[in-house]
């Protein structure tokens, strides 16, 4: 369903709004798609990298001269025969560990030979002799104590804390001096992972000139082109990125990570091109994952259910290196100020190095986390008062125009519309607090998120060409990258709009660093507002050129000509017509002729945020989920048996690649609430496979019911903003709270796996056993 | 040694090392680099093709151990270059996201409306349980697959 509320009607679309199949869906239904792992090129070599066994040791020193000696090994590196330089969020990181491991899966050597079997022996001939140390795997105890450092070469850290964000607004103290009620908890979450069904490929081959060719399924490819030469010493100018069609990210492929760099040495010292394939175990270990967030929170409201304030203690478990993991912490912020109307708000948080595989930037950032703590909250906070969470939620909400303790300004909002539509479709106030009997129960939850861009870097840009040639095929050469979330689509779709031109029509290119314009990348839920308004531009540009020669050829102004279907026409009379092919052609083959091209760079109107205040986002995405369980009280099973969501949208330029987002991002976050979790034993992920993972399947994730809420954003493209992100945010919440709906008991932490529930379930019965005095049989 | 087996109608006699999979044969050897592999531990079920119409994961079977048998992979679904129904509606439903658990969740539906040409949902959900999807919540790929068991019985 899509609920527009405010429709624009002198503006109609053709092409905007239609539930359009995928443009790269053809060849990936028959096999045809080429994929990282898929390419094939003479004289490639197979890559392997050697991992540390120990979460924390001391290298003391490396052998490999019978890996060397080992007939097929093309080349053999360490951290002592390469040139590396640190890299990463304050250079704490660096591709082959010179001295020091920091955790099981840490790069130490690599390989490349002729096959992978050959490759894998080699591995195993390499010695090295570790000293191992005492490791910290808990965050708390990472926080408390300073021993052992885990990185005692960065003179300016003060234990393993690697970051301190506070943030206060108004007076937390006295509004909860004032408050009728405050709620107060802990709640956690666990080491999580993106698990994309590709795992990392990554290709490089260097030209005898020296120039460097990588193929890699990142999706920030002009900060990986810059990291790659710093960190390696190369010239940046002689290095080409090729992003193959992703295999799906989630932002476990944002980063860049020591087997891009490592897969680059192997191929320089070789000579040959090199291909490294991550196997699925490698994938769990050694490439980016969800960090735990630990968040002590206090929520008061005033008697008529007014939030007064929220208080924050936050610790963030990041692993070894802080990557842009790290700043997930950030985002959890800005869920705790400014998720409803807060007024005062004060956080304390540390981002703290643990001997784990480290955190990244995972779908959601950070906001899952938050969100699971501030919306129990809310509902707790609501049984206090005695009022429906509906209604304390609805009092609250987020409107259009507000600006949030943090300086981020709201425009469009559909945050109140979403919770209606999701109450009713829910059967809310007839059911909830009602299905105990049967043991069911129903629980909401609502998301805030960047959905305009996100100002992280110096720019929050995105470059977009438009080029229309002779046959009349109009090209958008974007900087955004497609990883499947359907990016290409919904900016060929922008493009065919703005330019009146059908669909087909449209061809993209995205995909390499020599031919496309400079974006930050994908992150943010932001390809379809700053990449969208850059490819809008640049078509309206090229169509502007294309009417201008109508305008000459027809003899009429060009504010009484119109396009349909790449046919310029005059008002009122639609026999004096051109087609752009025509048209481009008329352009072009004639003396001193030109090409019709335009390009555009769209920077969204977004501050960097000092001191955490500032407008991060030039638009905010909202949305609220009720799910609805049933708990088997016996084994702690939890069953998901409906899912209802509302989503703004901003506009859904195509509703189905929408639907297909949230759909997508819900089953993850299903995932999160009741089955996904990196299990940690000793700083070993304990069983690094998809079954054990607990990655949902047909069987988990139930029809999920998507409702599609347009607020027409102001600065969006056609109105629309992000929601790549979005759908992940709010089930953990929701569920917990349909699980404390169920039960009474009020779930602390995520995964809620059944052994975790049946304890809590049983920790409450011994309780009650023990208020009413009476004793325990056997 | 030597196996011998049709793939996709084809017939293919190659030498292969005794441990070779049938994955490693397909994509490797014979370069049909459609069906994919998430895991190598049949777990993810990208690898899924179909011997003799029956649905199984490449990546646990042995090359030599579908020797003289028939192969069907996503490249052999199409007809002519044409989509097959069931592709035709993955397209449409919008079913492929990031396309890569696509050629094996494809097979298994092949596999499945072979079997029974118009199946319930929870019939759905069973054949294709061993299918992981990361990107689509496996909503729009049941109602490709429903669509596609309607399209079919239409033409029958
Ligand atoms: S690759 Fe065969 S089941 Fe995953
Ligand atoms: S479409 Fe990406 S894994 Fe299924």
């Amino acid at each position: 369903m899509t609920v527009t509320q405010e429709t624009n009607a002198a503006e109609e679309l053709r092409v905007v709004g239609k539930r359009l199949p995928k443009l790269d869906a053809p060849q990936k239904v028959t096999g045809q798609t080429v994929y990282a792992a898929d390419v094939h090129m003479p004289g490639l070599l197979y890559g392997a990298i050697l991992r540390s066994p120990h979460a924390h040791a001391r290298i003391r020193s490396i052998d490999v001269s019978a890996a060397e000696q080992l007939p097929g090994v093309r080349a053999v590196i360490h951290a002592g025969n390469v040139e590396q330089r640190p890299y990463g969020y304050g250079q704490d990181n660096i591709p082959l560990k010179p001295d020091k491991v920091r955790f099981v899966g840490d790069e130490v050597a690599a390989v490349a030979a002729i096959d992978e079997e050959t490759a894998h022996r080699a591995l195993e001939l390499i010695r090295v002799d570790y000293e191992v140390l005492p490791a910290v795997f808990d965050p708390f105890e990472s926080l408390a104590q300073e021993f052992p450092l885990i990185h005692d070469e960065l003179p300016d850290l003060i234990g393993n804390v690697s970051m301190r964000w506070d943030f206060e607004d108004g007076d937390v103290d006295a509004a909860a001096a004032e408050a009728a009620v405050v709620v107060e908890g802990d709640y956690s979450s666990p080491q999580a992972a993106p698990a994309p069904i590709e795992t990392h490929a990554v290709i490089a081959s260097f030209a005898p000139d020296g120039h460097l060719t990588v193929w890699s399924p990142v999706h920030m490819v002009f900060m990986y082109r810059k990291e790659l030469a710093d960190c390696l010493g190369l010239d940046w100018r002689h290095i080409t990125v090729i992003q193959p069609p992703v295999g799906g990210s989630f932002g476990g492929k944002i980063d860049i990570d020591p087997h891009d760099f490592i897969t680059v040495m192997l191929a320089l010292q070789a000579r040959r091109p090199v291909r490294l394939v991550m196997s699925r175990e490698e994938e769990f270990i050694g490439t980016r994952t969800r960090q735990p967030i630990h968040i002590r929170l206090r929520t008061g409201a005033d008697a008529e259910g007014n939030l007064l304030f929220r208080d924050a203690d936050v610790v963030s478990d990041n692993g070894a290196y802080n990557g842009w993991g790290s700043h997930a912490m950030l985002v959890a912020m800005n869920t705790i100020t400014s998720m409803y109307r807060v007024p005062n708000s004060r956080i304390r948080s540390s981002v703290v190095y643990t001997n784990k595989n480290y955190g990244g930037s995972v779908r959601g950032f950070g906001n899952p986390q938050a969100t699971f703590a501030v919306e129990q909250q809310m509902e707790e906070l609501a049984d206090a008062l005695g009022i429906d969470p509906m209604d304390l939620r609805l009092r609250n909400a987020n409107q259009s125009g507000d600006v949030t303790p943090q300086g981020m300004e709201i425009t469009s909002c559909g945050l109140s519309e979403c919770l209606r539509i999701v109450r009713e479709q829910s059967g809310w106030d007839e059911r909830r607090g009602k299905l105990r009997e049967r043991n069911r129960g129903l629980g909401a939850a609502a998301l805030i998120h960047v959905g305009g861009g996100a100002r992280i870097y110096g720019s929050d840009g995105c470059g977009a060409i438009v080029k229309v040639d002779d046959s009349g095929q109009v090209t958008l050469i974007t900087g955004a990258s497609e990883l499947g979330q359907g990016s290409e689509t919904t900016l060929a779709m922008i493009v065919a709009e703005e330019m009146g031109v059908p669909l087909d029509a449209v061809h993209v290119i995205n995909s390499n660093t020599d031919v496309k314009p400079w974006d930050v990348g994908v992150h943010a839920s932001r390809t379809t507002f700053v990449a969208g308004n850059a490819a809008r531009m640049a078509a309206a540009k090229a169509r502007d050129q294309l009417l201008e020669t109508a305008s000459e050829l027809l003899g009429a102004p060009i504010d009484e000509l119109h396009v349909r279907d790449g046919t310029v026409e005059v008002v009122g009379a639609p026999e004096r017509q051109i087609d752009y092919a025509r048209l481009a052609r008329r352009r072009l083959l004639r003396e001193e002729g030109s090409v019709v091209m335009a390009s555009a760079f769209y920077d969204p109107p977004t501050q960097k945020q000092v001191d955490h205040r500032g407008n991060i986002s030039a638009a905010y995405g909202f949305g609220a989920h009720v799910a609805e369980v049933e708990v088997d009280p016996g084994t702690g099973m939890v069953r998901l048996l409906n899912l209802w969501t509302a989503h703004d949208v901003g506009r859904a330029i195509n509703p189905m690649s929408c639907e297909g987002q949230i759909e997508g991002g819900a089953a993850m976050g299903v995932g999160l609430a009741l089955s996904e979790e990196l299990v940690i034993f000793d700083g070993e992920i304990v069983a690094p496979n998809l079954h054990d993972y607990g990655m949902p399947t047909t069987a988990d994730v139930p029809r999920i019911v998507v409702n599609l809420v347009e607020t027409i954003d102001p600065l969006g493209p056609f109105g629309a903003k992000g929601v790549g992100e979005a759908g992940i945010i709010p089930p953990p919440a929701a569920i917990a709270n349909a699980i404390a709906d169920a039960t009474g008991i009020r779930p602390r932490a995520y995964p809620m796996r059944p052994w975790k529930v049946k304890e809590w379930i049983d920790t409450e019965e011994r309780s009650h056993v023990i208020e009413n005095g009476s004793p325990v049989d056997g | 040694m030597r196996v011998e087996l049709s793939v996709n109608g084809d017939l293919y006699r190659r030498e292969s090392e005794p441990d070779l999979t049938l994955l490693a044969l397909l994509r490797d050897v014979l370069e049909l680099t459609g069906t994919k592999w998430g895991c190598l531990t049949g777990d993810c079920g990208a690898c899924t093709v179909l011997v003799d119409g029956e649905p199984i994961v490449s990546c646990l079977q042995l090359a030599r151990q579908v020797e003289g048998r028939e192969v069907t992979t996503v490249e052999g679904l199409a007809g002519n270059g044409a989509l097959d129904s069931l592709q035709a509606a993955f397209v449409s439903n919008g079913a492929a996201q990031c396309g890569f658990c696509t050629p094996g969740m494809i097979v298994s539906a092949e596999a499945l409306l072979r079997a029974r040409p118009s199946p319930s949902e929870a019939e759905i959900r069973e054949a294709l349980s061993g299918n992981l999807c990361r990107c689509t919540g496996y909503n729009k790929i049941i109602d490709a697959v429903l669509e596609a068991a309607g399209s079919r019985g239409a033409a029958a």
